[in-house]
């Protein structure tokens, strides 16, 4: 029996080595949780861990474009701009101009798209850097939120619109104090996550690839359907499944394939790697850079529709400070500042430590001052630990 | 004082698996100026920077014996203190910055306590601008001024910092002859005046000009040294001394089956991307047939580079003209990706920075050129592209653990490998390698010499372009010389030797004309 246990663990220790970084970051994760959990028993409640999901659904949605934006090698700082700017149209059709929930979420999204173009066009068919494209299009999108608002506040959506962000999914099979339709869903989620995971592997095995000896597979899927699982029973125990956390969930691994195993994504990783390199493979650099930006100007409006719908109404200073969010969960999920390496689960990760860190001091009441603090210094910590992490592979080099 | 303002003895510098300098030993007297020639790579630049200082003492073997004294440098400051400047290829100005804040660069004229006496400085600048000709306003920024003048002020700058010892490498590579020759009177006005200079130039002719001294370096060795005023002195000496290495079996054989035309360039002129009027390639035209090697034989500035970069879809130059023909029709080549689909590659002189995505792995850097071919709609086939790669990794011999590797973690040799790799899996028509070789060990040269055959074998066309001659002589079938931008002559293999090319590559451009 000696051989199996020495092939697990070589095989685990082989996981956790190949992805330092990654899984340097979720062991952070699972770090705070637990602080949390032990400091307060309330942290892990059905309704405190409702509120985190609808609390930062909308970093997340951000993280997610500002990841692709950040390994092209780009930076984006007017989300937050934009995410006002793509509320407080959304707000004007619907709460002034009375039209159906759904064409305020279309022309959010395409006043999303327009954003997109335009910076997309100054970054990639002018050349200016993006850094300044997107610090214009911060003043720019602030002002004309203003503009577009008069300066006041727009409130309150209800309805549909509203339930985008603070509805939930159940009741539909009913249930006795617990969500019958939250946890069916759950369990198809971890179903669908096995097979994959299973098909995964088969194609692998079909092409003599190495693969994971069959226990630690069986035990890496067994460990993540009992957390997720426990999370949708959670979930179940208080309201419900949260609509926009299937809208999370579908953007998530949506834009995980899309990195992973798209042409489009793997141009954004060349570019970023060396862009020079990616020039002289025939990567139409121009192109991809137009549309990533566009992307994130359509990821943006999504967050701000969340986050409009969340507030029930659009305020001039919506989002202020949102694109520091999104770019600080970039940096703590292992993306590099120089563009080319980092994960869209790696940024999900950063963005829920983020939320966590956050949530979890309010629940302990500490101030506002010190949870900045306190952020900052994780955000230093967790760069300082790539370039530490970086250096010493070039060390064993 | 000695006679002798610098010797430099047994001089042996070792990189991991290279030996640069073997031995070397220079000799230069005071007052003269001393000429070094030498293929690329020989280790011309090396000895400079190991006599500079940039290789500090310790990390090369042998003595520096500078004006009497045994020196031993730690870094470039110790030896500009004791009146050793270096100008090298690449000018280290900052061309927004003032003239005479580059001259003062480092070496501020200060008015007390850390603040900047400007007057004085421009004061200074302009004084030192006469000695070496110049007449410009001290305040106008370097950016301004054309290469030439930049060269001079690299100069003064050298003479801001008491230079005794001026080293100049490839000082009129990048000029015209005009600047050219008003820089050579400036060497010569400036050694009436004590200072020695050392001069590493690939125009032989200007050699014959100016120097006193020639010393050939090749392969890291000193070939020797002698007197400009010898009976025997003249550039075919120099040539023989640069090229003199027998052709050992370091190349594999091949039995050449050379078929149809597959490229064919006429009239292909290019113009620098910044200097506007400088031409870089002029009037260029050649032809590959598949099956065949071909190669492109010139010298440091000759312009190979820029022609195979400016044919691979306009990825350098500007106002570029001529017509390229594929298969006998003319072809329209605007970007990279149109040079593929037209089975055109270029695997680049510079791998790590043009030619691979060091932090990615080789599985991705392989095809990173054809990523369409493993895609259906959009998405990768990542189990198809294992495949591909492990296929390359096992028929190339890419010495790795696993595909999954970064690209920076393998050797040269390797790194060159993926490159190969990247480009044959465009299933190209005409393939041309830049300096293929560049920076790789023995063995692993041999290997890609076996690919190249094979690549030929297969009906594919080859371009290499070498400074290495005898890699050419051992390759191809047929080769072009490339001197200053124009194509100074077409050689079968057959009747090409090294002192035939050396001299077609240094032909100038008013000396051919002169010629015709």
């Amino acid at each position: 029996m000696t051989t199996t246990v020495a092939g697990v663990g070589v095989g685990v220790r082989d996981l956790v080595t190949r992805n330092v970084r990654q899984s340097g970051i979720f062991v952070a994760f699972i770090a705070i949780v637990a602080l949390f959990s032990v400091l307060n028993s309330d942290f892990l409640s059905p309704g405190n861990l409702t509120n985190i999901v609808l609390q930062y659904s909308y970093v997340l949605i951000l993280a997610t474009g500002m990841l692709m934006v950040i390994v092209l090698g780009q930076i984006d700082l007017s989300v937050g701009s934009v995410v006002a700017l793509t509320g407080a149209v959304a707000a004007e059709v619907v709460i002034k101009g009375h039209a159906p929930w759904y064409v305020g979420v279309l022309s959010a999204l395409v006043v999303g798209f327009l954003v997109g173009c335009w910076q997309g066009f100054w970054v990639a068919s002018v050349g200016i850097p993006g850094f300044i494209v997107t610090l214009a299009g911060m003043l720019l999108f602030r002002g004309l939120t203003y503009i577009v608002l008069n300066n006041i506040s727009l409130s309150p959506f209800n309805g549909t619109y509203y339930g985008i962000a603070n509805g939930f999914l159940n009741g539909l099979f009913g249930g006795y104090g617990i969500d019958t339709f939250t946890v069916v869903i759950f369990a198809i989620a971890v179903v669908g996550y096995a097979v994959s995971q299973w098909r995964t592997r088969r194609g692998r095995i079909a092409y003599q690839q190495v693969v994971e000896s069959m226990p630690l597979f069986v035990a890496k899927i067994v460990v993540v359907a009992a957390v997720v699982m426990w999370f949708g029973s959670q979930l179940a125990r208080s309201r419900g499944l949260p609509i926009v956390l299937i809208l999370l969930a579908v953007l998530i691994i949506a834009y995980s394939i899309v990195m992973q195993k798209s042409v489009f994504g793997r141009h954004i990783y060349a570019i970023g790697g060396n862009l020079n390199a990616a020039q002289l493979s025939g990567v139409k650099v121009r192109k991809v850079t137009f549309w990533t930006f566009v992307n994130m100007g359509v990821l943006a409006s999504v967050a701000g529709v969340v986050f409009s719908a969340r507030t029930n109404g659009a305020q001039p200073g919506a989002g202020n400070m949102f694109e520091l969010d999104a770019i600080a969960a970039c940096f703590i999920g292992g993306a590099s500042t120089t563009g080319g390496v980092g994960r869209v689960t790696g940024a999900m990760v950063g963005g829920l430590i983020m939320a966590v860190l956050a949530n979890g001091m309010q629940l302990m009441g500490v101030g506002q001052a010190v949870q900045q603090v306190v952020k900052g210094i994780v955000l230093l910590l967790a760069v300082a630990f790539d370039i530490w992490n970086r250096r010493r592979a070039e060390a064993t080099r | 004082m000695t006679s002798e303002i610098l010797e430099m003895r047994g001089i042996t510098k070792t990189f991991p698996g290279v030996k640069a300098l073997q031995d070397v030993t220079l000799t230069v007297r005071r007052g003269e100026i001393h000429a070094i020639c030498g293929e690329n790579g020989a280790g011309k630049s090396t000895l400079m920077k190991v006599l500079s200082g940039v290789y500090p003492h310790g990390t090369y073997e042998g003595e520096i014996v500078y004006d009497g004294d045994e020196v031993r440098f730690g870094s470039i400051n110790d030896s500009e203190a004791k009146g050793i400047v270096i100008i090298h290829q690449e000018l280290a100005l900052v061309p927004y910055l003032s003239i005479a804040e580059n001259i003062f660069l480092g070496n501020e004229v200060r008015a007390g306590r850390g603040m900047i006496d400007w007057n004085k400085a421009n004061h200074q600048a302009s004084r030192l601008m006469e000695r070496v000709g110049l007449k410009e306003n001290p305040t106008t920024p370097i950016g301004q001024l054309g290469v030439g003048k930049q060269q001079l002020i690299e100069i003064a700058k050298a003479l801001s910092k008491d230079v005794k010892l001026l080293i100049l490498d490839e000082p009129t590579a990048a000029l015209n002859d005009n600047d050219s020759e008003h820089l050579l009177g400036l060497l010569r006005q400036l050694k009436d005046q004590g200072i020695t200079s050392i001069m590493i130039s690939h125009k032989l002719r200007e050699l014959t000009e100016i120097a006193d001294t020639v010393t050939v370096i090749r392969d890291g060795r000193t070939i020797e040294t002698f007197a400009m005023t010898d009976p025997g002195a003249n550039e075919n000496r120099m040539i023989r001394g640069m090229v003199g290495r027998d052709l050992e079996h370091r190349f594999p054989d091949r039995e050449p089956q050379i078929g149809d035309e597959v490229l064919r360039v006429e009239n292909w002129t290019v113009h620098h991307p910044t200097q506007a009027g400088r031409v870089v390639i002029d009037d260029a035209s050649f032809t590959v047939r598949a099956g065949e090697v071909v190669g492109i034989a010139g010298l440091m500035g000759a312009g190979r580079t820029e022609l195979a970069m400016s044919l691979f879809g306009r990825s350098y130059g500007r106002d570029i003209s001529g017509q390229i023909y594929k298969d006998g029709a003319p072809v329209e080549i605007p970007d990279v990706s149109a040079a593929i689909e037209h089975g055109i590659a270029y695997a680049t002189e510079d791998r790590k920075r043009f030619g691979l995505n060091l932090i990615e792995d080789i599985r991705s850097n392989i095809t990173s050129a054809a990523l369409d071919k493993l895609a259906t709609r959009g998405w990768v086939d990542g189990n198809e592209e294992l495949r591909a790669a492990e296929e390359y990794r096992s028929s190339l011999n890419i010495r790795t653990p696993s595909v999954s590797v970064p690209v920076g973690k393998l050797s040269g040799g390797n790194q060159q490998k993926v490159v190969l790799a990247k480009w044959l899996f465009t299933t190209p028509d005409v393939l041309i390698l830049d300096e293929p070789t560049r920076g790789i060990d023995v063995g692993a040269k041999y290997e890609i010499y076996t690919i190249i055959n094979r690549m030929v074998a297969e009906g594919k066309a080859v371009v290499v372009i070498s400074s290495e001659l005898p890699e050419l002589l051992g390759t191809c079938d047929r080769i072009y010389t490339l001197a200053f931008g124009r194509i100074t002559g077409e050689v079968p293999v057959a009747e090409a030797t090294q002192e035939r090319l050396m001299e077609l590559m240094t032909i100038e451009r008013d000396a051919k004309d002169r010629a015709s």
